[in-house]
């Protein structure tokens, strides 16, 4: 098995209160630690865990600065085995289907694969879009929202998880990408070795000319998104203070929830 | 000047500091009620291979060096302090003996299996008799053929009744004072070696400290740690060592104070704000956060000094000293700051106050401290 797992440089929302930076198109990431997105997480856990069961090796891929190297190498730790990053000024990073063009130029460039997995989503936009764009990209099938995977000899069988609990089983064939849900396994600390090792595993950089991905495909004048303004809403909170007797007061609110449909 | 830590210690703490919250912290405060030693939480900590972080590959260890491994423990004891100090008492002073003085054969016998969490490890120094004053001890051993015989009594030991091994420290040259003070491996099934029943503590209540008494503990004379005499001079280099682990839990302490201050002082609401906006909690919090990243510059810059194999004694009893007042000042503070939560087990301040406590006391008092550092001066 030759897998590829995408993944993503995000604010870890957890920590701090999110800023949004001057220009009004970005967080402010003074204040603020970044982290693997949560979805990709686990998606890095299924990929080490399909390699431990069938063999094979894994490879990383991420759009980001040279700051996210140390989450790549978290992910080296756990088990994967090799890493490239891309890192481009050119790239327009908030238009998943462009983020999708880049990712399948990086994996088509690593050969043959049989799977490709990325979170289903990333906290950062919820865009939902970028792993299901991929397997367009590739040309290959794909599962989104995979919640349990089992491998059979060319093919897979994803567990998709549907509103309502519901759970779907698709069987498609290898290749493919899936998109991973949190919750599908349980992530892995990485053990000191491990990380010791990770210092020695490859990780290549990789700019959109090494990976012959012409520029203006997927700059921002190829993108049919314009990000105007990234703003964090004003709290707006409305309260009705009920004034009277007891008997008014109480008449009143009923009121106001029977209008509200409360009741 | 650099102060980023490499890769390999991001991760490091990264991971550890994931393991501590998930894992640690939910358990902390009734480990600390029950007053029970997760034996499972230590396993977990062997299979991540925390306890092989300062020793080298030769020996089990990962090569890491006391800096990662200074970084491993303070995000322990920011989760549970208990477990930090099964976990620092166990490297530092339990397992760094044998390291640092073991002869080949006794660094693959005993450094081995500690660094692999496979056993733990206890330091015995101090005694009922020689506390602050170690050098007053009054256990004997009396060589006999090619055994040692081990008289004696030992307390406050930290994983006394969990080591399979403990380090520990007698006179087997009386009327010479500190120059006739040995130190000795000791396997803890050996018979004769009993331990008390765990003392009733303040703090670390989840943490395993006992008695250690020795009958006739005959033991092979090859478990002698280095010559006879050396006793003492070894034991001064291991609590040198010792102090920047206590300094990181400490440190891990401490954060945990202002980690868990801050938050209670944006939500907690009185005359219509919150308490973080009146100047005096403020001021507090200000001070706590300075004084928290203060102790880990001092804790950082010993464990660094050490790896780079320069002296450190200065820096490591500076570290400790600062850390752990700041840790003390910081609990009693965090209580402050929760009010009459504050007091109440349901919030875990009160916990931090009463493990804080022995920071102070431990591997040498603020007193003792005072005096290394002095003497470090040339008072
Ligand atoms: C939870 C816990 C775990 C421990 N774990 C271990 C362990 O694993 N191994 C081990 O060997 N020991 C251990 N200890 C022992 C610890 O190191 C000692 O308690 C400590 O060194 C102080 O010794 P003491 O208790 O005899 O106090 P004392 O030495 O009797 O001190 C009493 C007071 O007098 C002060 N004092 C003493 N001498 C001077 C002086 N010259 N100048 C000024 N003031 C002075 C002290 O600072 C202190 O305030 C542990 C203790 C505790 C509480």
């Amino acid at each position: 098995m030759k897998t590829f797992v995408c993944i993503k440089y995000v604010p870890d929302t957890s920590e701090a209160e999110v800023k949004v930076n001057a220009a009004g198109d970005g967080v402010d990431s003074s204040r603020f630690s970044f982290d693997i997105n949560d979805a990709d997480n686990y998606a890095v856990e299924e990929s080490v865990l399909i390699k431990e069961a069938r063999g094979g090796s894994v490879t990383v891929v991420s759009i980001g600065p040279k700051e996210s190297e140390v989450m790549i190498r978290m992910a080296l730790a756990k088990g994967c085995d090799d890493a490239i990053r891309i890192e481009d000024r050119r790239i327009a990073a908030h238009d998943p289907l462009l983020v999708a063009k880049v990712l399948a130029a990086a994996i088509r460039g690593g050969g043959e694969f049989d799977l490709v997995l990325t979170g289903c989503m990333a906290a950062d936009d919820g865009q939902m879009a970028t792993g299901v764009a991929l397997a367009e990209e590739l040309g290959v099938a794909h599962a989104a929202m995979v919640k349990k995977v089992e491998v059979l000899d060319g093919k897979v069988k994803a567990y998709r998880e549907l509103e309502g609990g519901l759970m779907e089983v698709v069987e498609i064939k290898l290749p493919a990408v899936l998109t991973i849900q949190t919750g599908i396994n349980e992530p892995r600390y990485a053990p000191i070795r491990g990380i010791r090792e990770a210092q020695k595993k490859e990780l290549r950089v990789a700019g959109l000319d090494d990976l012959g991905v012409d520029a203006g495909a997927v700059d921002a004048g190829a993108s049919g998104i314009v990000l105007e303004k990234l703003y964090i809403p004003e709290v707006v909170s409305k309260a009705e203070v009920i004034e009277g007797e007891p008997e008014e007061k109480a008449a009143k609110l009923a009121a106001i929830l029977v209008k509200g449909g409360l009741v | 000047m650099d102060f980023t830590l490499s890769e390999a210690q991001q991760l490091i703490k990264q991971t550890v500091r994931e393991f501590a919250r998930k894992e640690l912290a939910p358990i902390a405060a009734g480990l600390d009620r029950e007053a029970r030693f997760p034996q499972e939480i230590i396993e977990k900590m062997a299979r991540l291979d925390l306890f092989a972080l300062p020793y080298s590959e030769a020996y089990g260890g990962t090569g890491d060096g006391c800096l990662a491994y200074a970084i491993a423990v303070e995000e322990i004891s920011r989760a549970c302090a208990s477990t930090g100090i099964t976990y620092a008492a166990h490297c530092s002073i339990g397992t760094d003996p044998i390291y640092l003085f073991g002869t080949e054969a006794q660094k693959q016998r005993w450094v081995v299996p500690c660094a692999r969490g496979e056993i733990l490890a206890a330091f015995g120094l101090t005694e009922p008799e020689a506390g602050s004053d170690a050098g007053g001890t009054r256990t004997t051993a009396v060589l006999e053929g090619d055994r040692w015989v081990i008289n004696g009594v030992k307390c406050f030991i930290t994983n006394a009744t969990r080591a399979g091994v403990a380090v520990i420290t007698a006179v087997t040259e009386p009327g010479r004072g500190t120059a006739g003070i040995s130190a000795f491996i000791v396997p803890t099934a050996t018979p004769g070696f009993r331990v008390s029943p765990p003392y009733d503590k303040l703090g670390l209540r989840a943490s395993d400290t006992a008695e250690i008494i020795m009958e006739d503990v005959r033991i092979p004379a090859e478990n002698i740690l280095g010559k006879p005499g050396e006793g003492f001079k070894q034991f001064m280099r291991v609590l040198d060592g010792g102090r920047i682990s206590i300094g990181a839990l400490s440190l891990g302490i401490a954060q945990a104070c202002l980690d868990a201050a801050l938050d209670y002082a944006r939500e907690r609401i009185q005359f219509g704000r919150p308490i973080s906006k009146f100047q005096a909690i403020q001021f507090k919090l200000a001070d706590m956060a300075m004084a928290v990243e203060l102790s880990r510059l001092a804790v950082y810059k010993a464990a660094w000094l050490k790896d780079q194999g320069l002296p450190f004694t200065r820096e490591a009893s500076m570290a400790k000293l600062f850390a752990s007042e700041t840790a003390v000042r910081a609990a009693l503070d965090a209580v402050q700051i929760f009010g009459g939560y504050g007091y109440m087990k349901e919030y875990p301040v009160e916990r931090y106050l009463r493990d804080a406590k022995l920071m102070v006391i431990g591997e040498g008092t603020s007193e003792i401290q005072r005096l290394v550092i002095a003497r470090e001066l040339g008072c």
